[in-house]
């Protein structure tokens, strides 16, 4: 029948997800978070690599493929949980995004190889799409493997690469073929990062962090071993990964955290004698968004039941992104709103001040994290771009 | 958890949907509206459907349906634009059967379920702006039973009700819910025009006497009771919107593809399909606020159920403005006609925005509550 309540299997494992963070998410890690910080690769392996030890890495993943095989509403609870008592979100790159690949369409030499890396979180694996001349119009990219007898060679340019600074791996889209329509020259592959003739540079984004990257390959040999499905199909696998993505780009629990933590920065008083909670043009902004998250939510859960029940997410992930990504930034713009004037104020790259300012603690990574938040409607797919997905797949305008 | 449908309610979900689509059609509806169609065979059709039995438990001839099958209902009248008066009688039956004595739940259910007998409940006063403690009109006990004094405003389905159910303040300050029959001494019914077609009316009761088991119950601290009701029509109402909303993109969504302009159908247009996307959107998380109120809405506890089911409604009332005006502009100047179902629809999703709390109530009602809490944390 349907319901939300939890059944008492469920509320069990709720309490163990709780008992099992609370007694082994390291404190400074937490503490990091919680402040809304910027965290280092070393802060994210540690907290990732704690989680494997009871195989809750990869955590969306089937059982036959060494994942815990959790139901909707068990994932749906960890997520949840692990935002309340401020974990790392996990990085996508490796459990949401390679993972899936590798164990829908790798074969079983390939399997063997690159899965428990991803499982026990000792690979950090970055994504090899976007280039320079390929944003939004991803299947003109231009990256080209040359066929080597056993290896490609590569060469091109990938640019806003997150975290390949930190990555040992990249699963990346290049061109084989420039014949008939640009998707289908398109191949699958996976790069060891410290393969000669990659080279990896930073681009800082206007918060002052570094995230992205541009990389680049000069006559780089990848072996056709590491080459996922066929020749010319990668559109196909880099497709099934995009629909999952959306579905992650709505980052729910991050969000439901987010939202949770400017009720509580609104509640006390800064830089004001009330706390702005109680003012009712803060409070009707805030419950407007609330309202919506409410409802963004219920959507997720409904398309996560449709997947678990057997059907495909398709293009209503999309649906997802956009709002998910769209509340995201109304919740940093309230942030913002309470931070007033002490929004100015940057903080070093640890989230704390090389001098610290009158104004409260609280405020201290507002502007960083609104900066931050203005990349969420552009990456994975612009909204825009979504929106076209929308229309020519499902509404078929 | 669990937020499938079960194969019975998506078979129900298809009756409904036909009756719609097959006996409810714009036309029918048109001639009811004009008094073509006796008002009654449809009431009579309906019941045979068993919409009436569907909330009502199994003892008193219904279905024992849960609020998510109550939504399956709701969301065929929006899609059909339903004018007769089915979930305000519902709604007024709920309240019978949860305050009632075992005698009046006889006299008053049963003849319900079976299409006898349209009730109507009186929740709103001139001046109480959706504040059921806001109540004015008194009820004063005599040796003969109840005088009740008062002015209730906009009562859905009172002109052509059997049974009126208003709620009064009696002498102890608490509130009862009184069962009259139209027809009585010193009891007006002023009929309204509303936009949308359906009824209300204006219910003027001066010096009305009544029996002592008028009384719903021995009851006369209705208040929860009322607070529980009205709470179970924001569920209704939003599942009567998101059914209005989907009707309305999808045909707003065939009217995109069929009509050319520039030598070349509106569709082609990105422009548009954006805005038709962003209907989309708003008709799915219509959805989901309608599922997460017909999910909460049983919940016994007032302040989580309140607050749940007021975020549902402020995201009713966004998303039915978003679909509304968007349906009306992409239509042009045929989404302003009579004539079209565009303007019908725009008009109850409007009305709709009022019932039950409007947004900006809403956000005061859960402001309240969250204040509440928070004092409650403070001690």
């Amino acid at each position: 029948m349907m319901k939300l309540e939890l059944t008492t299997d469920e509320q069990i494992f709720a309490d163990e997800v709780r008992d099992f963070v609370a007694r082994n998410l390291p404190a400074d890690i937490a503490e990091k978070v919680r402040r809304g910080a910027i965290l280092g690769r070393d802060d994210h392996m540690r907290w990732q690599q704690i989680l494997a030890s009871c195989n809750w890495h990869a955590f969306s993943w089937p059982k036959e493929h060494g994942g815990p095989g959790w139901s909707v509403t068990q994932r749906y609870l960890f997520e949840n949980i692990c935002g309340e008592m401020d974990c790392p979100l996990i990085q996508p790159f490796g459990p949401r995004m390679a993972g899936p690949v590798i164990f829908s369409f790798g074969t079983e030499d390939q399997k063997a190889r690159f899965l428990p890396g991803i499982r026990e979180s000792t690979d950090w694996w970055c994504q090899g799409y976007s280039e320079p001349h390929a944003g939004s119009d991803l299947a003109t990219l231009s990256t080209r493997a040359e066929d080597d007898g056993e290896h490609y060679i590569i060469n091109g340019q990938k640019i806003w690469t997150s975290y390949a600074h930190y990555a040992n791996w990249m699963f990346c889209l290049v061109r084989t073929s420039n014949e008939d329509r640009p998707q289908k020259g398109i191949t699958f592959l996976l790069i060891d990062m410290s393969t000669p003739g990659v080279r990896v540079d930073p681009i800082v984004g206007m918060d002052g962090r570094h995230s992205f990257n541009s990389v680049f390959f000069d006559d780089v040999r990848v072996p056709k071993e590491n080459r996922i499905g066929e020749e010319g199909k990668g559109w196909t696998y880099a497709k099934f990964l995009l629909e999952h993505e959306r579905i992650d780009n709505a980052a729910l629990g991050v969000t439901k955290q987010a939202l949770e933590r400017v009720r509580q920065m609104a509640s006390v008083p800064i830089d004001s004698a009330t706390p702005l909670i109680e003012d009712p043009i803060f409070s009707s902004r805030l419950i407007a968004i609330e309202a919506q998250f409410a409802s963004l939510e219920m959507t997720a859960l409904r398309v996560l039941s449709a997947v678990n029940s057997g059907e495909s997410p398709g293009p209503a992930s999309s649906l997802l992104k956009i709002r998910g990504t769209e509340i995201a930034q109304q919740i940093s713009e309230l942030a913002l709103e309470i931070a007033g004037q002490y929004a100015q104020v940057r903080p070093s790259m640890n989230g704390t001040y090389d001098c610290a300012p009158s104004g409260p603690e609280q405020t201290e990574m507002a502007m960083t994290n609104y900066l931050w938040k203005r990349a969420m409607s552009i990456y994975g797919g612009s909204n825009e771009v979504q929106k076209n997905i929308i229309s020519k797949r499902i509404l078929e305008m | 958890m669990d937020l499938q449908f079960s194969t019975e309610q998506n078979l129900f979900r298809d009756t409904v949907e036909r009756f719609i689509r097959e006996d409810y059609t714009f036309d029918i509806r048109s001639r009811i509206i004009a008094n073509d169609e006796p008002y009654d065979d449809m009431w009579r059709k309906i019941a045979e459907l068993g919409w009436f039995a569907l909330p009502f438990p199994e003892s008193l001839g219904g279905l024992d349906g849960t609020a998510i099958d109550l939504n399956i209902v709701a969301e065929g009248i929006g899609r059909g634009l339903v004018i007769d008066p089915v979930l305000p009688t519902i709604l007024a039956g709920l309240l019978v059967s949860r305050l009632g004595t075992e005698q009046q739940k006889e006299i008053v259910i049963p003849p319900l379920i079976e299409g006898n007998l349209k009730l109507a409940l009186a929740l709103s006063e001139p001046g109480n702006r959706y504040d059921l403690n806001a109540i004015t009109t008194t009820a004063t006990h005599s040796a003969d039973g109840w005088i009740i004094d008062g002015h209730k405003a906009l009562v859905p389905g009172a002109n052509n009700a059997d049974r009126l159910l208003i709620p009064a303040r009696t002498e102890s300050g608490e509130i009862g819910v009184f069962l009259i029959k139209p027809g009585i001494a010193g009891l007006t019914i002023r009929p309204l025009g509303l936009h949308d077609s359906t009824t209300a009316a204006d219910v003027i009761l001066e010096q009305v006497a009544l029996p002592d088991d008028a009384l719903l119950g021995a009851e006369q601290n209705a208040r929860s009771a009322l607070e529980w009701v009205f709470d179970l029509g924001i569920a209704a109402a939003t599942g009567e919107a998101l059914g209005a909303m989907d009707s309305l993109s999808k045909m707003t969504l065939a009217f995109l593809k069929e009509r050319k302009q520039f030598g070349r159908p509106l569709s082609e247009n990105q422009a548009l399909q954006h805005r038709m996307v962003d209907l989309t959107i708003a008709v799915e998380e219509a959805r989901s606020s309608a599922l997460s109120a017909a999910l909460q809405v049983t919940v016994p506890d007032y302040a989580t159920r309140a607050r749940a089911l007021s975020l549902a409604k402020i995201e009713i009332n966004r998303t039915a403005r978003t679909v509304g005006q968007e349906a009306v502009q992409l239509h042009g100047a045929m989404g302003m006609t009579e004539e079209l179902p565009i303007g019908h629809y725009f008009k109850r999703l409007t009305a709709i925005s009022g019932l039950f709390g409007t947004s900006n109530w809403h956000v005061h009602r859960i402001t309240r509550i969250d204040a509440a809490s928070r004092d409650q944390g403070k001690k």
